[in-house]
């Protein structure tokens, strides 16, 4: 299954109305979390928003996560193994107050299991192939034992 | 008798400040710890009994983050913790002033999506914080703020 989410805070129909336009013609069920978006897709099935309870099922069920560039959801595909595509949201077209999801994935972009689409015809591309999972050891875990290592040896300065 | 553990407010808003809270939970291992969010079932999630709601807020609306900033005063009135951490926005940066004039230590961790520079609660917290902390070596400065790691 592929799993199309857009946050919680902002809509997203760019990206929704992208997906729903080529839903049928991909080999895998897409289920889109709408969030506050009003386009109501026609192709695919939909939720507004996935209960914490479904969550990890949802997650776990999903084979890749198509997403705006939210650092939660690319948290969250690397905490559950799943390969992530990331469709930035864009200040020009009302989606963000300012382009900060544009130079988040200028650092993602080439990192294993995360795939930046620039358009749609990216993203379609992306989603006919077997992308990679990300590695359960890469340099981010390396970053992350080194700041939760440096925040215990603040803490235990009292 | 056995030492006090060092008692750990973190607080961050929903979404993806809290995703980056919950990937730094190991280093509150040994303390006693309390978790506050503004969405509740994020506790739920992450299997988080007695954590704390906090109001949602935004520079947008004065009313919601004065309420906001009363509520954070009042959980570290009650909770006394020894160290407010947050990793954003504005409700942490909430936690965070209230512990800084209650005179507590405070750690503020920019959020990993700030990539080109400090979000604005970011900088503010910069006034407020003992430990000032970015995510990405590039934004990283003598006078703070410092990188030590990411989430990322």
């Amino acid at each position: 299954m592929i799993l199309v989410t857009v946050g919680t805070q902002l809509p997203f129909d760019r990206l929704i109305k992208a997906v729903d336009s080529f839903a049928e013609e991909l080999t895998k069920p897409v289920l889109a979390q709408i969030g506050k978006g009003t386009y109501t897709p026609q192709n695919m099935k939909w939720i507004k928003n996935i209960e914490p309870a479904d969550f990890d099922r949802v997650f776990r069920d999903a084979t890749v996560i198509v997403s705006h560039a939210g650092i939660g959801t690319v948290l969250t595909a690397k905490r559950f193994g799943k390969p992530i595509i990331l469709v930035p949201r864009k200040a020009s077209l009302g989606e963000h107050r300012n382009d900060h999801q544009l130079a988040t994935v200028s650092q993602l972009v080439g990192r294993p299991g995360i795939y930046v689409a620039q358009s749609d015809d990216e993203l379609k591309d992306y989603l006919l192939q077997d992308l990679d999972s990300p590695s359960h050891e890469d340099a981010s875990d390396a970053g992350r034992a080194s700041l939760v290592s440096y925040l215990k040896g603040y803490l235990a300065t009292g | 008798m056995a030492e006090k553990k060092l008692k750990v407010l973190a607080a961050s808003s929903g979404g993806g400040h809290w995703e980056q809270l919950m990937a730094m939970r190991g280093a509150f291992e040994g303390c006693d710890i309390v978790f506050a969010t503004t969405i509740p079932g994020l506790l739920a999630k992450y299997g988080i009994k007695d954590g704390l709601v906090l109001p949602d807020c935004s520079r947008d609306s004065i009313t919601m983050s004065i309420r906001c900033f009363f509520s954070a005063f009042s959980i570290v009135i009650r909770h006394k913790p020894d160290v407010v951490i947050s990793t954003g926005a504005a409700p942490g940066l909430f936690c965070l002033l209230a512990g800084k004039l209650t005179g507590k230590r405070t750690i503020w961790i920019d959020s990993v999506a700030n990539v080109e520079k400090l979000s604005l609660s970011g900088k503010l917290a910069g006034h407020i914080a003992t430990l000032w902390l970015t995510q990405w070596q590039h934004l990283s400065r003598p006078d703070g703020p410092h990188y030590a790691g990411a989430v990322l």
